[in-house]
């Protein structure tokens, strides 16, 4: 156990690191963009004075590794400051957006990820049929597609041709959880059709690497089914694999929504980031930057953490 | 009289490049019950092929061609899947040759187990449960009441393979294959294995096929032996008849001890020391130590042979010596020069002067340069050699290891286990060393061909003085080939000394059990050392079967 707690506590320190290192990164990233708010909020036909007064009052004209450790010291307690366009706090404006973020996320994995692995687990034992390669292909070409065409097909059929469900998935907070799973049904399949693909072939890749194992060769010499010797021999042994697949593809759900978000007009934060870099918003930029970081580095840490528990050499030691 | 299992002119084929070639050419086999048949050969003979075929399974890539496998009066061969399933691991039972990769990793030993017997409606899990202890206890494994709660890697070589024995008898099945249960082991461990096969059989009368490549093994379990080459039988016979009196000249050279002994001038004298190692602890980790205070020397047109079991820290000192891991504390002297402890500082001409042979020659030659670069590296590397000098030179050391000058243009796949082993002895000399290490270098091979290294070793060692640290478990082979013998035991030198004075008595104790539980031709073998372990203990002598700590 103890063995354990040592990695586990390892991997955080680097996940740690690997925060401040994006930190910086976001934060020259934002400062490499043309121009700033003061010129984006007066225009071109501002006076060189005015823009220079109006960049003081936000503190704009300090040397930039002031204003990052400004940034970075406010972002530790907490205080995330105010958005430069509309002077709301940005913890306000990011924390119902990111809840939608997540919801749409989670919606989306919910059912992802059973049929990815359940899909990978019956092209494995039926390897090499019919039904193996119509999956593979059909996982395939839904990967093969842009998301937006995905989803532009998606409205065409479900919500044009045949209307089920609506086109906009515009939610608010006065809607019960329902009618929010009604209106983002759209975006939600649209997602899962783009992230199966890759979890199904890596399970089935990873089962059919374990398949070739001399233990598997003795479970079968043993007398037992089929379906058995792969979900029980097989598949706890191909977990790692798997495991690292599904956090790399639910990060991407959380972080790589932007395109379905703009497509379905869904308040996420993928759009409010979208829509602040074009306001050169740096504060929200910056917060909704960091928090796709955090996100990302904590699944993956929490991939990690898992793949190490489910190897009983490491959770069972001599 | 009918058989259990009668395999009748079975042809069986394996998949090459899309075409199908023979593995088994109409072969006959019956089992009776409560017979243990011997299959006997050499790599490639088609053993364990034949032994899976009793089930009508083969591995992918085969196919039963023809044949007729009637087993109980119901013929296999047609049969439904279902059929040869509810008879898998019910009344034909298996057990392979490496136990560490046939369990299942992720499962405790119990839950595997129990389970055959589960899935296929034989008893309650609970029942099995308990059935298990019992078997345990008769395979005299330590602690059988919570042996089973324990995964795999939790249990060592030789218990890991008994468990697969209990797994295999949890059904009572009518026959159990056993397909090299003991190769894997050190011989300490397998001749425990070995008596739990032995017992296991006898009290449950189960009929067995067991396969190996080492007569000596087979001698003490079976009842009649079948010996296979190239997928034909050449010989079969009553297992006491054949050891007696062989009729084929192969299975006479598979029988005949390796005698490559000869009388050499053994006087020691130190300015002959080409390689003293002094004083040398090492450690991977820094914590456990691996090596302690080991002393040893090495003299010039010698051979020292390292012997031990597995763990004992043989290869590990093979490591500090060439300088891949360097010591916690002593020092490697080589002709009266201290080496830097580490590789990356030692010079070239040092690097030279001692060069390695390895286990497995499939891994050590690159697969994609050919014999002639090969060999022709270390010429390049250390002498400069290139063009026409170079490809002579390559030439003369291909006549020197018996090989044909057409095979510099070959690629290692194109070549058999024995010729690559070969190459890597050419590479070894290409370098004009003073020490060749030996690292196991016999034991992934043949009988037959192994036995042609190690004469080749013998003399090229008589033609160009070049000294051989043996490291092996294989005591024959210690037998056949070592000037002077070093034991080794948990990271320590035991005994050590000229190879006369080790093998004739009195021997350490470890030294002793290592000598003992070498198998010998003689059928009754087994049944005296077990007799005269019984024997011991009835007279309050302690018995120590192990000196590892499991």
């Amino acid at each position: 156990m103890g063995q354990i707690i040592e990695l586990v506590v390892k991997r955080i320190a680097l996940g740690l690191v690997t925060m401040v290192v994006i930190s910086l990164l976001i934060f020259v990233g934002v400062e490499a963009l043309p121009g700033d708010l003061a010129t984006a909020v007066l225009g071109q036909s501002a006076t060189p004075e005015t823009v220079a007064a109006f960049r003081k009052e936000l503190k704009l004209d300090l040397p930039p590794h002031v204003r990052y450790f400004a940034w970075l010291g406010g972002f530790m307690k907490g205080e995330l400051g105010n958005s430069l366009a509309n002077q709301r706090p940005v913890a306000e404006l990011i924390g119902w957006r990111f809840g939608n973020t997540m919801f749409l996320a989670t919606s989306a994995a919910v059912v992802a990820v059973p049929v990815a692995l359940i899909l990978g687990i019956l092209a494995a034992l039926y390897r090499n049929t019919l039904f193996d390669k119509s999956i593979s292909m059909a996982t395939l070409s839904t990967i093969s597609f842009p998301e937006f065409f995905v989803a532009y097909i998606l409205i065409a059929l479900l919500s044009v041709q045949v209307v089920i469900f609506p086109s906009i998935s515009n939610i608010n907070e006065q809607m019960t959880f329902w009618e929010k799973i009604h209106a983002i049904v759209l975006p939600s399949l649209t997602l899962t059709l783009v992230v199966v693909a890759h979890m199904m072939r890596q399970t089935r890749a990873a089962i059919i690497n374990i398949l070739a194992s001399p233990f598997i060769e003795m479970a079968r010499l043993k007398g037992i089914k089929r379906m058995r010797v792969i979900v029980l021999h097989a598949f706890p042994n191909a977990l790692s694999p798997v495991i690292n697949v599904v956090a790399v593809n639910l990060a991407y759900l959380i972080v790589g929504v932007v395109i379905v978000e703009v497509v379905f007009v869904y308040p996420g934060l993928g759009q409010l980031l979208v829509d602040s870099v074009s306001k050169r918003d740096i504060p929200v930029v910056q917060a909704s930057g960091l928090i796709f970081a955090a996100t990302y580095v904590a699944l993956n840490l929490l991939a990690d953490v898992m793949s190490i528990i489910s190897n009983p050499r490491m959770l069972n030691p001599r | 009289m009918t058989h259990l299992l009668e395999m009748k002119d079975i042809y069986i084929e394996g998949e090459s490049d899309e075409k199908w070639l023979p593995i088994i050419n109409g072969i006959n086999l019956t089992l009776d019950k409560g017979e243990v048949l011997g299959l006997i050969g050499e790599s490639g003979a088609g053993k364990s092929t034949l032994g899976l075929a009793s089930m009508n399974y083969t591995r992918q890539g085969c196919r039963i061609a023809s044949g007729s496998i009637i087993f109980d009066g119901t013929e296999l061969v047609g049969a439904s899947t279902e059929t040869l399933r509810k008879i898998m691991g019910v009344r034909i039972a298996y057990v392979a040759q490496s136990a560490a990769a046939s369990f299942n990793p992720a499962h405790r030993l119990v839950k595997q187990y129990a389970e055959a017997p589960t899935q296929h409606g034989i008893m309650s899990f609970q029942k099995a449960e308990k059935e298990a202890i019992d078997i345990y206890r008769r395979l005299l494994l330590p602690d059988p009441e919570h042996i089973g709660y324990r995964y795999p890697h939790q249990v060592s070589g030789g218990q890991l393979q008994r468990a697969m024995v209990a797994m295999a008898m949890a059904c009572q099945p009518d026959i159990i294959v056993f397909d090299e249960p003991t190769t894997a082991l050190d011989v300490t461990t397998q001749i425990e294995v070995l008596a739990a096969i032995k017992k296991i059989t006898q009290e449950f009368n189960t009929a067995a096929i067991y396969i190996t490549h080492d007569l000596a093994v087979v001698a003490q379990l079976a009842d009649r032996i079948m010996v296979l080459r190239y997928g034909d039988l050449v010989e079969e016979n009553n297992a006491r008849k054949m050891l007696s009196n062989p009729k084929e000249e192969y299975t006479r050279q598979l029988l005949s001890v390796r005698t490559l002994t000869e009388n050499k001038d053994l006087s020691v004298s130190e300015k002959d020391v080409i390689l003293k190692v002094e004083g040398v602890t090492a450690s991977y980790t820094g914590k456990e130590i691996v090596l302690e205070d080991i002393d040893l020397k090495i003299r010039r047109g010698r051979t020292v042979a390292l012997v031990g079991e597995s763990g004992s820290g043989k290869s590990t000192l093979a490591r500090v010596i060439t300088g891949l891991l360097p010591p916690l504390k002593g020092k490697t002297v080589y002709d009266g020069e201290m080496l830097p402890p580490a590789l990356k500082n030692r010079k070239r001409d040092s690097l030279r002067v001692m060069q390695m042979i390895y286990q497995m020659p499939d891994t050590a030659l690159n697969p994609r340069q050919r014999v002639s670069k090969i060999i022709g590296r270390p010429l390049q590397f250390y002498y400069g050699m290139r063009g026409k000098a170079a490809e002579d030179r390559v030439l003369e050391l291909l006549d020197k290891i018996e090989l044909s000058e057409k095979y510099k243009d070959r690629y290692p796949t194109e070549l058999s286990g024995g010729e690559k082993q070969r190459i890597c002895i050419a590479r070894a000399l290409a370098a004009k060393p003073d020490l060749i290490i030996c690292d196991e270098v016999t034991s992934a091979l043949d009988q037959l061909v192994a036995e042609e290294i190690l004469k080749l070793l013998r003399d090229l060692q008589n033609e160009l003085k070049v000294s051989y640290l043996f490291i092996t478990h294989d005591l024959a082979t210690v037998k056949a080939i070592s000037d002077e013998i070093v034991v080794m035991l948990r990271g320590r030198i035991v005994e050590q000394g000229r190879k006369t004075d080790i093998l004739t008595p009195p021997h350490h104790e470890y030294t002793e059990l290592l000598l003992d539980s070498v198998p010998e031709m003689d059928p009754n073998w087994l049944d005296g050392v077990l007799a005269e372990r019984a024997r011991k203990i009835a007279q309050g002598i302690e018995v120590k079967t192990t000196f590892i700590e499991e």
